[in-house]
């Protein structure tokens, strides 16, 4: 930790950067974001097990951007988030400075984005055995029960976007849900706005997804929507093998190749 | 209007529930739903939550529903039939295992929906509720009723308040006629009581500030750099503005297929940047600092400069389930 401090403080110092995106301890002592712009208020940083928000959401943030160039602690779901931000390019090397935590909560420094990749290489997105239970369970249903669950599951959703705002790949500023004319999706809660919402979600999100959990740790409800991104992060591990954010090859959905192996995309 | 005191046992409250349910009221209480104890729908005394602090979302649904029907119409060759729901029976509905602060915010409600522009369809739900809140024995650092005018044991707004007193049976406190008829129509279930040991099974929740002195300094913050301070870590959803048993903004919204179509009223959020955009492009709250004030503002002073009632009853919901950890007593204690 004063590890992390002593190089927060010193980067502040030389203004090599204006603000520091960290974690600290709010004043119900449970850890929130906090933006640290003096190098002597770096004292407030902490990271432990608690600190689960994926701070990479405030990197496209217009009003964190107004502070100036971003330090960013960043354990290894905000390291997934920043790598699939540059391979859609929302940022670019010399934007922000990495304060990288490994999984044993040591200090990493990284030269580039691609170094980022290539750390990132050795952490591969696995979705636990308990999902892999559950997303098979789902998908064993007969389409009845299983239409029945995922209404079930989703009904208490009066749709807050607490979900979409606290994914730091939902950056758009304008989304398709605000988009009245013509009206895609539903603005009501109701059973058809809600299944919609999410699916959409769900689907704008396929192949970018880091499986950082989110949407699901914001949900005020504690509605598990990240079975949706999980099951999704599966099929494609399954139908194009190596899944995870990667700088350097062409996204799993999004790119063409015409002399891809399938024939029907010719 | 306090209409008497009374003491009812445990048994005799399930029994109690049963025969509200009996008569078809739709019954609203705290059940467990996956991951959350949220307020819905109850067929069974025995479904409710036995040990809860506050439910996740609040109670306001039972007279403000997430989405509802204002009208519908439908383009006929006799020409435009309008269906409008308030002619339609509204369906009696009891909200049980509410909790003070709860009932609370129902008194804000009504005046937003009752005073200047009476709303039919929140005035029917409004006039079929009834509302029997339990008083709290425990707190969390995020409660602050005793702020707001309110309390652990505060009667406004419920029709009875039953309190767990330490002999374990419950004291009734009836509030209003429709609390006393309750009693009547179940009489064998109470016995008359003294409020006797209320105070002592009580939670005990500090005061964090003063409304009043909080009012008074809002009258002078408009321009602040505190604004944008205390909400730098907000992300913009809305689910301070959902969760809260206050909060009644609404958006219109027209759901049409072909010549036939239905107008809704969905809730809406002071922290979507979509609240205040103008068709002109221009956003007189451009960002979450403006925003975040007219969250406060309009809680802490345009509702009690207007009607002398805080449009905040201390339930924490906002601060205990914000994705960002923000907290409504840092940016309220710091004015």
């Amino acid at each position: 930790m004063n590890e992390l401090i002593k190089k927060a403080a010193s980067l502040l110092e030389a203004n090599e950067v204006q603000v520091v995106i960290g974690y600290g301890l709010g004043s119900a002592k449970r850890p929130q974001a906090i933006f640290v712009t003096t190098p002597a208020g770096c004292e407030q940083l902490i990271f432990d097990n608690r600190c689960i928000q994926n701070l990479a959401v405030y990197l496209t943030k217009q009003e964190i951007r107004k502070l100036g160039k971003p330090a960013i602690v960043a354990p290894l779901p905000v390291l997934r988030s920043i790598v699939q931000l540059v391979a859609e390019q929302q940022l670019t090397e010399g934007d922000l400075v990495v304060l990288g935590i490994d999984p044993d909560g040591k200090l990493l420094e990284f030269s580039s984005f691609k170094a980022i990749e290539s750390f990132l290489s050795d952490h591969k997105i696995v979705i636990e055995e308990k999902y892999l239970k559950k997303i098979e369970e789902i998908k064993n249903m007969p389409v009845g029960e299983r239409f029945a669950y995922w209404v079930e599951l989703l009904e208490p959703c009066f749709k807050c976007y607490a979900c979409r705002a606290a994914c730091p790949l939902c950056y758009c500023t304008r989304c398709t849900i605000e988009n009245n004319q013509p009206q895609w999706i539903p603005v009501a809660s109701h059973l058809q706005g809600n299944l919609e919402w999410h699916v959409m979600r769900a689907m704008h999100l396929a192949g970018r997804c880091t499986d950082c959990e989110a949407c699901y740790h914001a949900c005020p409800l504690g509605i598990p929507i990240h079975l949706l991104n999980k099951s999704l992060i599966q099929d494609l591990s399954e139908s194009f093998g190596d899944y995870g954010p990667k700088i350097s090859e062409p996204n799993m959905l999004s790119s063409f190749d015409p002399d891809d192996k399938e024939s029907f995309i010719r | 209007m306090q209409t008497g005191n009374y003491s009812i046992n445990e048994p005799s409250m399930s029994k109690l529930f049963d025969n509200l349910a009996e008569k078809g009221k739709t019954m609203y209480a705290p059940k467990n739903r996956g991951e959350r104890i949220l307020f819905q729908k109850v067929e069974k005394f025995g479904e409710i939550a036995g040990d809860y602090l506050l439910t996740a979302n609040s109670a306001k649904e039972v007279v403000f529903p997430r989405y509802e029907k204002v009208f519908s119409y439908k383009k006929t060759q006799d020409g435009i039939l309008i269906n409008d729901p308030t002619g339609n029976p509204f369906s009696e509905v009891v909200l049980w295992g509410s909790r003070p602060c709860d009932a609370a915010a129902f008194i804000p409600m009504t005046n937003t929906f009752e005073k200047d522009y009476i709303d039919n369809l929140y005035v029917k739900r409004r006039k079929n509720l009834l509302v029997l809140s339990f008083s709290c024995n425990t707190c969390d650092e995020f409660c602050f009723c005793t702020s707001v005018n309110g309390g652990p044991g505060n009667t406004a707004g419920s029709d009875i308040l039953f309190t767990r007193l330490q002999t374990g049976d419950f004291l009734a406190e009836i509030i209003t006629e429709k609390g006393k008829k309750v009693v009547e129509e179940n009489s064998s279930l109470f016995e008359a009581s003294t409020a006797e040991g209320k105070e002592q099974s009580l939670a005990k929740v500090e005061p964090r500030f003063n409304q009043d002195e909080i009012q008074a300094k809002l009258q002078e913050l408009f321009e602040n750099p505190l604004w944008a301070e205390k909400s730098r870590a907000c992300l913009g959803c809305g689910t301070c503005a959902y969760i809260c048993p206050v909060c009644s903004c609404f958006d219109i919204q027209d759901e049409a297929h072909g010549s036939q179509g239905t107008r809704l009223r969905c809730w809406d959020s002071c922290g979507f940047s979509l609240f205040t955009l103008h068709t002109s492009g221009h956003n007189p709250r451009p960002d979450q600092g403006t925003r975040w004030r007219q969250r406060i503002l309009h809680k802490f002073r345009y509702m009690p400069d207007k009607s002398k009632i805080a449009g905040c009853v201390g339930c924490g919901r906002c601060s205990r389930s914000c994705p960002a950890g923000i907290n409504i007593l840092d940016t309220v204690t710091a004015l």
